[in-house]
Parts: structure tokens; sequence; C-alpha cells
């Protein structure tokens, strides 16, 4: 592999040392963005070249780099141009500055522009639906597009100027942009601090500001409570509940209870821990797959050295050597829950109602896919 | 436009977005003249264990769509068990209407980065990780500018201000899918592969990141703790509903005067936020809203009233979600609106599951149909049944978050896709788009 410069193997070091000695493989994502902003896009000497320094094959990184809408497989124009063309801006015209756009350029969906300039796409939400319609350049915001303003911007680019985003730093260029993508700071002066708040974003707080509305009662030196007090507060409650109402189950419990579950319901000698606190879901989740043991030498602050040398490949191969010796993968290498055992295990224990979070586990980690 | 009402504007709560206000907030020097970094030095000279009560008794919940309580949560991290733990902050904003964490990690990124010092502190993690999407670059900018400042002043690195807890954190940009805002898609992709979900159980709590116990929340979330430790758990709840405490970000887009962020207490009603936002724009009338982006039930004109909070929208049969309501307006065709986003759910299916990665396929195919006057009386019963297929049959909600927009447009709007199976809609497709679409 000779296509790549010092300057991305380099970089290429200094990515792998963010993540933990053996785990070189968290590396994966911003290499690839490091890669494009080499070629401007994922070519094949792009996998290689990672899978070269994470001691990987070409198709682990291949499977990767297919997966995600911004890893480019085709060579992309110095500024990719972005429509939000999802419901909400659809609805607003975003489709509309999108035909028009397609049609200025004469060309459609992830496709570049003869003189090498523009590549064009339609994106799906972009996060900025108060300024809809939104297109991007590169990723920074032009808001409240339309259609004429949109040819504006893009002519503008063909004839060699930089337009400035609405919000957003001034623009670079696609490579430029992947440098940063790759997680180096973006080193042009003042280009952090460009771009102030859009009014959108201040709406609720200008009104707040101008009908003098904020929260009472914000005291930031509102003490933390620690478990002693608290234990010895739930006491006292519990100890004056009784002697005011000896009589059955007292209600005020109920209320230091609400306050304090923990602290209520466990011992009133204060000081005294329960022998495990641990819930049994915990516990039962820890000895169901008592491996997790594929330890990580993991102590912060210990860095791989930026001018030292990359991670021998048989480091990530013996751990993962390790990790699918202790938790056996489906054909694609993933690492955990794809083998039969394991899932039948696991359904096992979710029919006997054990998820590890003790709660409505279908509720618990965001059961509706975020945001 | 009228002024709202005294009574609406009191339920506006601005705490997290405050800063928003100061140009320069995102900066260390600024941030630390706004209360900054003064919740992380009380934090650490608290035992952890206590910050997490501190945690449970605010009530906080998350704020990324499940509502899951935050507290419980981080208690869920087995402690003294000899592994290394881990925060990962979802920061991969991208449920269609959804706007709140970007502005939050653009113009005030210092408030995330000292929140996920303080839980780290608490769950007792040395390495921390922000998955931010990867098109939000400038929040990216200045994410990855206020962690090399947290970094130089001391807050970041070995021994935070003498406490001798050590804390990295590392801003990783991802690539461009949806599903990786799923928190074991997050956690694969993070870990260098294809970002598709995990079976669950094991949660992540015990086998996250690494096979090792991982908290996975939302920015929203870590971002409110500085004001939680600050304020204290009684402040906090005295916004907000019994069960749903503090303020929400609410995210108004579409046919309204004047969409963007609201911070309101949970609670307030989408009556009121219309008003806040200076009413619909004129000539539109509110016909169908989303109350937490496109992955909820859609709701209609009867739900004005509706509190906006976990129990309240869950009581109106749709979710809370990440409380972006995008407004629709008697201009718009719920049909249509049903397709662009099965558009999407189709794009960004990761491909894992058969129902979902079929279902939605199909299902786009359908509409089209639909849409483009060529639809029958059966494609609505095909569609439902679709629908009966993908609900609740993969590993993670995206396509359950699909059939959501379906099923509800075809209980509130079934008159609407008559209109175009029974030809009274012209249709919205032609020809032209409909190429290969069969």
């Amino acid at each position: 592999m000779s296509t790549f410069t010092e300057e991305t193997r380099l970089r290429a070091r200094e990515i792998i040392a963010r993540y933990p000695a053996d785990r070189s493989r968290s590396a994966l994502l911003p290499l690839l963005h490091l890669v494009q902003s080499e070629e401007g896009y994922v070519s094949p000497a792009g996998v290689e070249f990672c899978a070269e320094v994470l001691g990987l094959n070409k198709a682990q990184v291949g499977a990767v780099a297919t997966f995600y809408t911004m890893y480019k497989r085709k060579p992309t124009g110095e500024y990719l141009v972005s429509v939000c063309t999802n419901t909400m801006c659809d609805v607003l015209g975003g489709q509309k500055v999108y035909d028009a756009l397609a049609e200025h350029l004469g060309v459609g969906h992830e496709e570049t522009t003869a003189d090498g300039k523009i590549t064009l796409e339609h994106a799906e939400c972009l996060a900025a639906c108060d300024y809809g319609p939104v297109m991007t350049v590169n990723y920074d915001f032009f808001d409240n597009v339309e259609p004429q303003g949109a040819l504006d911007v893009v002519e503008e680019l063909r004839a060699g100027g930089r337009p400035m985003p609405t919000r957003g730093a001034r623009l670079c260029t696609l490579k430029e942009m992947a440098v940063q993508l790759a997680g180096f700071a973006d080193e042009r002066d003042g280009a952090v601090a460009d771009g102030g708040p859009g009014e959108p974003s201040l709406r609720g707080l200008r009104l707040a500001e101008q009908h003098g509305v904020s929260v009472p009662g914000f005291d930031p030196k509102t003490p933390i409570r620690s478990k002693a007090e608290a234990d010895r507060a739930a006491a006292e409650a519990k100890a004056k509940a009784e002697a005011a109402k000896p009589a059955p189950a007292p209600e005020p419990a109920k209320a230091a209870e609400q306050v304090l579950p923990e602290a209520a319901t466990g011992s009133t000698a204060p000081d005294v821990k329960a022998p495990d606190a641990k819930s049994p879901q915990v516990r039962t989740a820890e000895t169901r797959q008592p491996d997790a043991a594929t330890a990580v030498p993991d102590a912060p602050g210990t860095k791989i050295p930026v001018d030292g040398p990359p991670p021998v490949p048989r480091d990530a191969q013996a751990a993962e050597a390790a990790g699918t010796a202790a938790n056996p993968p489906a054909g694609d290498g993933k690492p955990a829950g794809d083998a039969a055992g394991a899932q039948e295990r696991n359904l096992k224990e979710a029919e006997a109602g054990t998820g590890a979070d003790g709660a409505d586990p279908a509720d618990a980690n965001g059961s509706g896919v975020r945001k | 436009m009228t002024t709202p009402r005294p009574e609406t504007l009191a339920k506006l709560t601005p705490v997290l977005t405050k800063r928003w206000l100061s140009p320069d907030a995102w900066r260390i020097g600024t941030y630390e003249n706004l209360d900054g970094y003064a919740a992380l030095r009380k934090a650490l000279k608290a035992h952890p264990d206590d910050l997490i009560q501190l945690v449970k008794d605010s009530g906080l919940r998350g704020r990324g769509g499940a509502g899951f309580p935050t507290g419980l949560k981080w208690g869920f991290i087995p402690q003294g068990d000899g592994k290394p733990h881990y925060l990962v902050v979802n920061a991969d904003e991208g449920e269609p209407g959804t706007c709140k964490d970007l502005p939050l990690m653009t113009y005030d990124p210092h408030s995330l980065v000292e929140g996920v010092i303080i839980a780290s502190y608490a769950i007792r993690a040395n390495r921390a990780y922000i998955y931010i999407r990867g098109e939000a670059v400038h929040a990216a900018r200045r994410l990855r500018s206020a962690v090399a400042e947290a970094y130089a002043k001391g807050y970041l690195g070995r021994n935070i201000l003498g406490s001798g807890f050590d804390l990295d954190l590392v801003v990783h940009s991802g690539a461009g899918a949806y599903i990786c805002g799923e928190e074991t898609a997050l956690l694969d992709s993070l870990e260098g592969f294809r970002g598709q979900p995990r079976l669950r159980p094991p949660f992540p709590a015990t086998h996250g990141l690494y096979a090792s116990p991982t908290v996975v929340n939302n920015v929203g979330t870590i971002a409110s703790v500085p004001y939680i430790v600050l304020g204290g758990a009684d402040w906090w709840k005295t916004m907000g509903t019994e069960k749903s405490s503090g303020p929400m970000i609410y995210s108004l887009s579409g046919r309204i005067a004047n969409p963007g962020q609201y911070e309101c207490s949970m609670g307030i009603t989408l009556r009121e936020l219309i008003e806040l936002a200076g009413g619909m724009k004129p000539g539109h009338n509110l016909k169908f809203w989303t109350p937490g982006g496109s992955s909820t039930p859609l709701l209609t004109a009867e739900h004005l009233d509706v509190p906006l909070d976990f129990e309240g929208v869950a009581g109106a049969g749709s979710i809370l979600g990440t409380t972006a309501t995008q407004i629709f307006s008697d201009q718009d065709c719920p049909v249509y609106a049903t397709y662009r986003w099965l558009e999407f759910y189709h794009h960004e299916s990761c491909g894992k599951c058969t129902p979902c990665r079929e279902g939605n396929y199909w299902m786009v195919r359908v509409y089209r149909r639909i849409l483009s006057g060529q639809g029958t009386h059966e494609d609505l019963d095909t569609l439902l049944d679709t629908c009966d297929n993908i609900l609740g049959r993969s590993f993670c909600g995206l396509g359950d978050g699909a059939t959501s927009s379906v099923t509800s447009s075809l209980k509130y709007f079934k008159q609407d896709y008559l209109d175009y199976i029974e030809g009274r809609t012209a249709p919205k497709l032609s020809e032209k788009t409909l190429v290969g679409a069969h």
C-alpha cells in the first residue's frame, strides 16, 4: 500500500491511539473518514489501508464501509450538496429545491457534475426541522432554502466562490471536512466561532426573556445528601410515623418512601450496608454470561504514543480470538448475542422475566429508536 | 401575532437552553462565568452512590425517547466487579422532526461535557464516548473544542481537580446511519462494526461496550445532570409532572407561525405550545401532528389538550418520544406524509431483521400505488397486515416506529386513503416517479 501519504499514516496512528489498546477496531469509522479525506471516497485502496492498519481483512472493512451513507463509493465533487426531502422539509418545499438543483446541474442522486465541483444527494432528516426546508453543503447548513436561493449557492460554488452557510462554519472542501469527521480539530482560524444561533433555536428563550419568565428556587449551593444522612432522615421519618400512628402500615412512611425508596425500605440503622446491594436481575445477568472477561487493559491516560509503532495485527487477532472463544459469533463476526445458544439462553431468561433492567425490559433502553 | 397568555408563558422553563443566549457560551471562560463546572466541583466531593441517588430522587427520565428513569439505569451498573465501565452519550440525533440536541451541543457543548464527567464519576467509568451523528459537523467542531479546553483546564484526564478520578472522553463521529441512534446498534458501530442492533437481554448495563457494563444516555439526559447537581432534586421536581419531572425541550416545526425550540415544563399541551409559537401559519388549520418524531403515532386536532408528558401521551395512544412536534395542516396530506416517512424507514432499516427490511420495502411500494391512483381497497388491508407482521417482530424499535404513522393515519384518516383509491383525489405521484416501482 503506497498510495496513502505519510501524513495520513500518522493520523491513522493518532486515531487508533484514542481507543483502548486491544480495541483498535473502534477506530474503523474514523479511519474510513480519513481515507475519504485523501481520496474523496472509500476506494478499494482505502479499504485495504484500513484493513492493514487494524489487522482486519478487506471483507470485514468492506462490510462496514458499505453500510454507512456518508462513505461514498464513487469519487465525489469538491462540494457535497445534500437536500433534505424527508416529510417535513418535503412538505415545506424541499423536494422542489432538490428537483430544481437536479435539473439545473443535470445530475441525479449521488451523481457528480462533469466539472467535478458538485455531488448532489437527497438526504433524510438533517435534524433542523425548525429551519426547514434545509440544504447542507459539506454538511454545513443553508436554512429555509428556496429553489432560486439553492441555485444561487451552487452557481457561486461552481464559479469558485464560497457562500457563507446560514449556521455553521465557512465552507471547506469535502476532503477537508472528512479530516474533521475523522476526529481532528478544525484548524482554520475562527471557523469554530462561526455561526451564531439562529432565531428558531432561541424562540422560546426570547419569549421567556421578553416576559421575565425564569425558573424560581434555583440555589446552586443546595447540598447533595449523603447516604448516611438519607438513612438517618428516613429512620427519623419512620420513627416519627410509627410514633404518630402506631397501628398498621402507617401512611407517612409511604411519603418518606417516595423520596427515598431504597433508604426507607432498608435497615433503620444508619451506615449498615446491605450484604449485597446488587439487584437480583443484575446478579442473574452477570452469572448468565460470566465472560466479558476479555478484560481490557484500559487504564485511562495510558495512550499509545502517537509516534510509536502501529498496533501489531496479531494483537487484534488475539483479542478477537479471545472474544470468539468466549462468545461464538455469527458468520459476520458480530460480537454479542448472535450465537444460537446465546439467543436461546437469553430468550429463556427473558421469559422468566429476569431482564437485567428489572423494570419493563421492553421499555428499558429505548425500545423506540431514539431521536 | 398575539401575545401568549401569562399562564402559558409561565410554562416556559429555560434551564438547559438558557446559555444559548450567550453567543460565547461554547468557550470555557464564558461557560465558567455562567455556573460552568461548579456542578463538577460539587459532585466530586460527594460519594458516587449519593450522586446516583440524587438523580434517582430527581425523577429524571431519559430524553432520547423511551423515558427510562436515568438514576435507575445508572444503578444497574454492577459496582466492584473489576471490569471497566463505560459511559456512552447517544448524540446520533436523526429521528425525523427532532432538532434539540444539535443546538445544545453547538451553543452549549460544555454542559454536555460537564454532565459526562459527573455521570462517569457516578458510575465509575474511566472512559466515555460521545457518539455524534456524522452530519452534525458544526456541533462536533464545538464539542471537540470544548473537550480540548476541558483537558487543558484539568476537567478531563488524570486526577481531575485533585480528586483522584481519571476520565478520557472521545468525540466519535458516526457516518450516516439512523439506526445507530438505537443504543445497541450504536455500541456495535462504536466497536467498528455495521450498526445493527443486538438482542436484549443482556442489556448494556452488564454487557454493553466491549461486553462491559455501559450506560448509554441521550444528550439531553446527560446535559440535565449538572443542573440537578447544582439545584437539587427537589428544585428539579418543581418543573414537570409527578412522574415526568423537569423541563423538556419541545421542538416545534411545520405549519406554525414561529417554529423553533421551546423549553417548557413537562406536561404542557400542544394548544399551549402553538400559542407560544404565535399560532398556526395564516391559512392553515391543524390536521395532524407527531408528539415525538415520526416513530410516534400521529395525533389530531382532538388531542390538542393532551398533556405532553410520558403518561399523558401514552394515554392518548401515542408516545412522547423526543418531543419533536411536527405540525401539519389541512393543506398537507397524511397519506403522502406517511409515504415519505416510510421511504425513510425503508432506507434506514439496517437489514438485520426480515420483517422490518422486507415489510418497509413492500409498504413503500403499496403507498406508491395508492398515491398514483392505482390503489385498491385490499391495499389498506395489506398495509395493516404488514404492520402486524413488523410490529414487535424485530430486534429493535425501528420497524415498530415505521408502523406508527401507517396504523395511526389509517385510524384517523382512512377517508384520505379512500379518496385516492376511489379517484376523488388527484394522483400525487406521476408515472415518471413510478418507474421501476412495481
